[in-house]
């Protein structure tokens, strides 16, 4: 599997590692050899292990089973700290810049050169981060006296490479890069393709995670796919064709899955029912939104589409794509930059946002005062009939709670959902734009959050799904279309879909 | 490189209006008594306990704390200072307890802050009110009359008041400290984005630690040198204080939000504080009108630092 061959030595290999958080197995054995003027892309939907097996090669959590080899001595890191003077750097995939200081003063965070007393010495200071820039960046390509908040995300993101490599001192020999082209554009990220070349060329290991295809296959000389905490599939993406890599992102069961999906679907009548021909017939398929080649100040790029009364329409696109920040100019929550939004919803366009915690719910209030939040309704609130209105959706919706005066933020993940699709259907929208509704909660509330998608079809409103869980798309939706950097393909029936095709538009 | 020495430096709006609040009551005050060499000492000495205190207050708004408990602190200080001379210390030892108690004060503040995750605001509403209790009960509810040993000379009338030079020279220490240290820049680097800091292996809890209890400590040498203009311990002495600090602070420059600040633009706070409250007085003007000239200014400074950031920032 990890076709490391006497004549190149691995720089740092790993074998046979297994994780286990509780009784959650996530890591089942795995091999993986990293070598030096290498890029070698991992793969894997969310939940395969990548970020475990990350944060096991950085010192942050720690193999139950299995060793590592760095430099053919044994690596075992007790902390990042460890790993960081061990040369395994990694540049996180949100931005972690300090805003307010300047470039050598981020590059040089927490290793700070410094005499007697912690008097810092500039000169080297200025000197370290230059010399780290001058590798990541090219040399003058990025100003050192400029602060970091007032920097574009493109260079922030080379910042944050040389401080990665800063702090792996002279020894830095492993590079993991999560995610790097998931907030970049099209031009952007082939830039930072071309200093990770060079980065490579230095004789680093880099590790690409990433889930962009399109980035794989440009750009890495090796790849390797985890499914299930297991290695998949590996070997030389460029000769390797892009379906095998998505099959084996996706797996074999795939198949049996689709089956079950049916099943599931015949059952609850969706295809039958109002929902799908509701759609081309009666009064249940006039328009209820016209988007036309809007774009916003950074992304979406351009998204047209037609949502209709009855119909669930799935955007799939994968992380950075721009996918809340469609929905969010569709509300108007975002300034549109250009193209018109031609909105025929006269109760309103709701949005079921993906941060339950941070913009979602107030996590600290009861169930009932999350319901009933609202920008209508009367000027004085009677708290009794606040608790009627909790109860009569907890009922609704079968929300698991000891009551309307339970805090939102002790429920569990798919119950807190439900109670935010009830404050929702509350104001009885007729358009919900839904971003991840099945993020974070559990099998069963998520086929219940699904079902509840089509009933509202059903029952004559519009939906808009976005997802990263392909399989969830395929199974609720009407129609999809795939958003890329930030521009909308087509909307076609989901017959004509299926995941891997699915996946292949939104990653190469 | 330091923050300090941006482009732009943070202290330079404050500058200008002090510059400009100072000419002009010098322009209309009779007499120009405002332009004398003894209404600038007079100033100075005025301005050294809110400075001494906004000193430390930086540090702290740097991080994205606050302060409240600086006007009770100063408060015990007095008292401490008071009991102790009239138990017959000598002043020296009088005054290095009190500063000492003060640090202890405010590395306790830090823990609960630093370690404890306790929101600044909460722990130091608390520190506020227990320090005032505790001043008051160490005075047994009075006012403490004791010979002041020469400690009143602190801030005599004449440019060799020993208190002017202790807080210019305080000012340069913590400026250095803040502009030109590893500790410094973490400072920043913890108001900032107190997560990156951390991911680059810097302890948040210790820093913070630190800074309240060099804060604090920088609360209690300023408690001395209210005590020199005292000369009684006085528990209910400072009541507010820590608002004027608060401003101080703001008008220099920075944001309560974190990150950003300087020691040069908090003194010119502090200063630009006392010119009006002395202009007002020169003035014959009641004092309800300074207290609306100081919130103007309040608004004005924080206003202008808005438009300037979201004028950065596009």
């Amino acid at each position: 599997m990890t076709e490391a061959s006497p004549a190149q030595r691995a720089l740092l290999s790993v074998s046979g590692i297994e994780k286990a958080f509780g009784r959650v197995v996530v890591l089942r054995g795995i091999d993986l050899a990293l070598h030096g003027g290498e890029v070698h892309a991992l793969l894997g939907e969310n939940g395969a292990g990548k970020s475990t097996l990350m944060r096991i090669l950085l010192g942050i959590e720690h193999a139950d089973r299995g060793t590592m080899t760095l430099a053919d001595k044994p690596y075992a890191p007790r902390g990042a700290g460890d790993a960081r003077r061990a040369g395994v750097v990694m540049v996180p995939q949100e931005r972690t810049l300090c805003p307010h200081l300047d470039v050598v003063e981020n590059v040089v965070l927490g290793i700070e050169p410094a005499g007697p007393f912690g008097l810092l010495r500039s000169g080297d200071a200025l000197e370290l981060a230059r010399r780290s820039l001058a590798l990541v960046a090219g040399e003058g390509r990025i100003p050192l006296e400029a602060r970091a908040g007032a920097m574009s995300v493109a260079d922030q993101q080379l910042v944050e490479i040389a401080r990665a490599l800063a702090q792996g001192g002279k020894s830095a020999r492993v590079l993991i890069l999560d995610e790097p082209t998931a907030s970049l554009g099209k031009e952007d990220a082939d830039r930072l393709f071309d200093r990770v070349k060079a980065l490579k060329e230095s004789g680093l290991a880099i590790v690409l995670v990433t889930h962009f295809l399109g980035d794989v296959r440009g750009h890495a000389d090796r790849y390797t796919v985890l499914r299930d905490g297991k290695v998949q599939g590996a070997g030389d993406p460029k000769v390797v064709a892009a379906e095998r890599i998505v099959h084996e992102m996706l797996g074999r069961e795939l198949e049996s899955l689709r089956g079950e999906a049916e099943a599931a679907k015949g059952g609850a009548g969706y295809r039958d029912g109002v929902g799908r021909g509701g759609a081309s017939g009666g009064g249940a398929g006039t328009v209820l939104l016209d988007v036309r080649a809007v774009a916003g100040a950074r992304k979406p790029r351009d998204a047209s589409f037609v949502l209709r009364r009855g119909e669930v329409l799935g955007i799939a696109g994968l992380v950075g794509s721009g996918r809340t920040e469609l929905l969010r100019a569709i509300l108007g929550l975002d300034r549109v930059k250009s193209g018109v939004i031609v909105k025929q919803a006269p109760r309103g366009i709701g949005l079921l946002s993906e941060d339950r915690g941070g913009e979602g719910l107030m996590l600290g209030r009861s169930i009932a005062d999350n319901v009933d939040l609202s920008p209508r309704g009367p000027l004085f609130v009677d708290p009794r009939a606040v608790r009627a209105e909790g109860a009569r959706w907890i009922a609704e919706l079968a929300v698991k709670s000891s009551g309307p005066d339970q805090r939102v933020g002790d429920l569990s993940g798919g119950n807190q959902q439900k109670v935010q699709i009830a404050r929702l259907l509350r104001e009885d929208f007729d358009v919900l734009l839904v971003d991840e509704p099945t993020r974070g909660i559990d099998v069963a509330s998520k086929a219940q959050v699904l079902e509840l998608l089509r009933e509202l079809a059903r029952k004559g409103k519009g939906i808009v799904l976005v997802s990263s869980q392909l399989d969830e798309l395929v199974s609720t939706c009407d129609r999809i279309a795939v958003l890329r950097h930030g521009e909308l393909g087509p909307a076609r029936p989901t017959a004509d879909w299926d995941e891997e095709k699915l996946l292949l538009e939104a990653a190469s | 490189m330091s923050v300090m020495s941006l482009k732009r430096p943070a202290w330079l709006g404050p500058f200008v209006a002090l510059v400009v609040v100072y000419l002009l009551f010098a322009a209309i005050t009779p007499e120009h008594s405002f332009l004398r060499t003894q209404n600038l000492l007079t100033m100075g000495r005025q301005s050294v306990v809110v400075g001494i205190c906004a000193l430390g207050m930086t540090l702290v708004i740097i991080t994205g704390g606050i302060d409240l408990s600086t006007g009770s602190l100063v408060a015990l200080t007095t008292v401490i200072v008071a009991r102790l001379l009239k138990g017959g210390s000598s002043p020296f030892v009088a005054v290095m307890v009190a500063v000492a108690v003060a640090a202890a004060i405010g590395a306790l503040i830090g823990v609960c802050v630093g370690r404890f995750r306790l929101m600044p605001f909460v722990v130091t509403l608390g520190a506020m009110t227990a320090l005032r209790g505790s001043a008051i009960g160490l005075a047994s509810e009075q006012k403490i009359d004791c010979d002041p040993k020469g400690l009143d000379r602190m801030l005599d009338a004449s440019l060799s008041a020993p208190g002017i030079w202790i807080a210019v020279a305080l000012a340069a220490v913590i400026a250095g400290i803040l502009g030109y240290t590893r500790f410094g820049r973490h400072v920043f680097a913890v108001g900032s984005n107190e997560a990156a800091a951390r991911l680059c292996g810097i302890d948040s809890a210790r820093v913070k630690i630190v800074v309240y209890a060099l804060s604090s400590t920088l609360v209690g040498i300023a408690g001395v040198m209210e005590f020199s203009t005292l000369t009684v311990g006085d528990p209910t002495d400072s009541n507010g204080l820590e608002l004027d600090v608060i401003a101080a602070v703001v008008i220099g420059g920075a944001p309560l939000a974190g990150g950003e600040g300087s020691i040069l633009g908090s003194v010119f706070g502090a200063l630009l504080m006392t010119v009006i409250r002395t202009g007002a007085v020169h003035m014959g003007m009641p004092s309800w009108v300074q207290y609306i000239v100081t919130g103007v200014i309040i608004f004005v400074a924080v206003a202008v630092d808005s438009v300037r950031r979201r004028r950065v920032s596009r």
